[in-house]
């Protein structure tokens, strides 16, 4: 079951990027024929110094533009940190880089400027990132959101922050706000992460409101604002009154809600200017203090078995975890903020998570044993609904 | 609202920008021109219709801007099959690619801005009868225009002169010619007509919809009518009742799934492709032989009359 939802995810990964894909193939296209590295150099050549260490220059690859209001642009706005934080080091971004070889193309060319820190920031650059990885023993490449299923190599890892953390915080901004207890998804696929986020969802606002629920609809598209507006309509008719997402562009749910008087939980960015009524709370984006971390640990020489030399996850237990909360909207009461305050700090201890057993799916079954805490890698493979979010989970 | 007043009142909504893209591929058609560039047409008019709408805070003045945006591609349409002679499938296809290149390119600033759209607007009277009323009648303005487009699209297309016209460069465009008319000039016209059509659609999408430009953001409802106008036999009100049948059959998965029927979502989405492949099969030699007989000589690959 694992490996099927992994499938899944890489499909339906490869297919939200497939449009621009195209088009920034065609633009790679003409710097493909240079830069085909030997893979003949030896990892003893490495020996000279940890791998990265005292590097002047950090690379960045992006699968779509830096100006997307979404997933990519979150990453640029993180290199952008790493310019202020290093004012020393020069920072390299590249846009619309398929996962492909022209990934990998794109990487020899920025080790070839001096990169000896290159962060792969898409889920399909991963197998990219490890061929350079391997082809350059002093040069780390770390990679976002994707996992190494092999021995992790000493010179690269993976790393994601733990989105469905701040959404349980704001489910519990939603629950203690509905009046109709009846709460809104729209999401694209079922893959894991989104299937995590809503459950956290539901279980925030039923961790202030017991009779909360949230219904789900999917869109079968990351960006598709006509079938947005339609699953925004089906839930407003049902007297949902506050609504959130997963989905690539999110202005359309937003509005939807705002125009119908109902509340809003964002998603990737603060969008409380379109919607200054109805605006809760939402889960946004924030790379900068993570990508200082690991530029700090790679120039100190001190990458080879950190947390980073792995597949790290962080969450509030373990760092700085890129998605944090979006300011608070005027209908969240100070009460209701300072329950979200504390809920934080726990999910921060031993004790907390938004699955601490017992934990239900729809029909009922235990799937988190009583006090259970499941590890992060265990969430990141959810395949099932808890109970108190309606909808169907397509198999 | 029960279920069957949510999927209908949703699909009129959702069907409308398909409409108005259908209304003008019929024009085009009749004239004995297929624009696949039509789902171009709607992007160029969704973007268009939103940045003005942004620019000036007037969704109407929005709606002239993506009707004037969608027609000018269309133009350039025309002018490479009609002029040059080029195929009408690459020639479509193309402007396509080109449109989706050129708005995301120059939409990418429009993306997350709010733009002062159609807001609903019920009908005093009609909006109150039962069941009719929340359908048809509680929607926003540039759908109720609509209402008198299709009428409208019927009357010139069939009843004036200039429909005459029209027709005839896509009936017999050799008699056209005998009678003094320039068969170019008439299919450049209706081309063009059509294009503005189908930019209100795409002017509808994001300013009366959606409410939102994002790229790529028609995803495939120009293609879908494109396919609505030939089981629609070229014909106004068909186009009209077939757009309704479309939204109707999108709007269904969310209904559905709001209520948390038992239901999978990867079939419900089949279901607008399926219904076209059904009423392809069902009416393919009907349509065939009501089809306008230049366009069947475009299908044939005969060389393009002049």
């Amino acid at each position: 079951m694992d490996a099927m939802n992994e499938h899944t995810e890489r499909i339906v990964m490869s297919m939200r990027k497939s449009t621009l894909g195209v088009l920034a193939g065609l633009a790679a296209g003409a710097v493909i024929l240079t830069g085909c590295s030997s893979a003949t150099e030896t990892k003893a050549e490495a020996s000279e110094g940890a791998p990265g260490e005292g590097t002047t220059a950090v690379g960045f690859i992006m699968v779509g533009p830096k100006d997307d209001y979404g997933y990519n642009q979150a990453v640029y706005e993180g290199s952008e940190v790493i310019k202020k934080e290093f004012p020393d080091v020069e920072v390299m971004t590249a846009e619309n880089v398929p996962e492909d070889d022209t990934a990998a193309t794109t990487m020899e060319q920025m080790i070839d400027k001096g990169a000896k820190l290159i962060f792969a920031t898409s889920y399909g650059h991963l197998d990219a990132a490890l061929k350079v990885a391997e082809d350059h023993p002093d040069v780390v490449v770390v990679q976002q959101g994707n996992t190494i299923t092999d021995d992790v190599p000493d010179n690269s890892g993976t790393y994601f922050g733990t989105v469905y953390e701040p959404m349980y915080l704001a489910g519990i901004a939603a629950g203690a706000s509905t009046k109709t207890d009846k709460l809104g998804y729209v999401y694209a696929f079922p893959i894991p992460q989104t299937i995590a986020n809503i459950n956290a969802f539901e279980r925030g606002a039923q961790s202030v409101n017991p009779d909360a629920e949230t219904i789900t609809v999917s869109t079968s598209s990351w960006c598709d604002p006509g079938k947005q507006q339609a699953a925004a309509e089906s839930l407003l008719s049902q007297d949902v009154d506050v609504l959130t997402q997963h989905q690539d562009c999110t202005a359309t749910v937003i509005q939807a809600a705002e125009k119908a008087g109902a509340m809003t939980v964002g998603y990737h960015a603060d969008a409380s200017s379109i919607a200054p009524t109805g605006w809760l709370t939402g889960a946004v984006w924030d790379w900068g203090p993570l990508y200082t971390d690991i530029v700090n640990k790679v120039i100190d020489g001190d990458f080879v078995g950190s947390e980073y030399n792995d597949n790290f996850r962080v969450g509030y237990k373990t760092g700085t975890n890129p998605f944090v909360l979006a300011p608070y909207g005027p209908d969240v009461t100070q009460e209701t903020q300072t329950k979200i305050t504390e809920a934080q700090e726990w999910l921060g201890t031993d004790e907390g998570s938004p699955f601490v057993g017992p934990v239900l799916d729809q029909d009922g079954k235990t799937k988190v044993e009583d006090g259970d805490i499941p590890t992060y890698a265990e969430v990141d493979a959810m395949d099932y609904f808890v109970q108190g979010v309606v909808g169907k989970l397509a198999q | 609202m029960s279920l069957i007043v949510d999927v209908l009142s949703g699909g009129v909504r959702g069907g409308t920008s398909i409409m108005y893209a259908g209304l003008g591929e019929t024009v085009s058609e009749r004239s004995g021109v297929i624009n696949l560039g039509t789902e171009g047409s709607m992007l160029v008019g969704a973007l268009g219709a939103y940045a003005v709408g942004v620019e000036t805070g007037s969704p109407w003045v929005g709606v002239l801007a993506g009707a004037a945006a969608g027609g000018l591609l269309a133009l350039l349409h025309a002018y490479l099959v009609v002029r040059r002679g080029a195929s009408q499938f690459a020639s479509g296809l193309t402007l396509l690619f080109l449109a989706l290149g050129l708005t995301s390119l120059f939409g990418a600033s429009y993306v997350g801005q709010p733009v002062v759209g159609f807001d609903r607007w019920d009908v005093p009277l009609l909006s109150d009868i039962p069941f009719v009323g929340p359908i048809l009648f509680q929607q926003d303005p540039l759908l109720y225009l609509s209402y008198f487009m299709v009428p409208l699209v019927w009357f010139v297309l069939f009843k004036t002169r200039i429909g005459l016209l029209i027709r005839t460069a896509g009936e017999r465009s050799d008699s056209l010619t005998v009678h003094g008319y320039s068969v170019q000039t008439w299919r450049m016209i209706a081309v063009t007509v059509g294009g503005c059509l189908a930019g209100i659609g795409g002017a509808h999408l994001s300013t009366a919809y959606a409410n939102a430009w994002f790229e790529n953001m028609v995803a495939g409802r120009g293609f879908i009518a494109v396919a609505l106008v030939i089981f629609a036999v070229w014909s106004p009100f068909r186009v009209m009742g077939g757009a309704y049948l479309f939204g109707t059959a999108i709007a269904l998965g969310p209904a559905l799934q709001a209520r948390g029927y038992e239901i999978n979502q990867f079939l419900l989405d089949a279901v607008p492709f399926v219904l076209t492949l059904v009423v392809l099969t069902v009416l393919g030699k009907k349509t065939l032989s009501s089809s306008p007989a230049e366009l069947k000589r475009v299908f044939e690959n005969a060389p393009p009359a002049t």
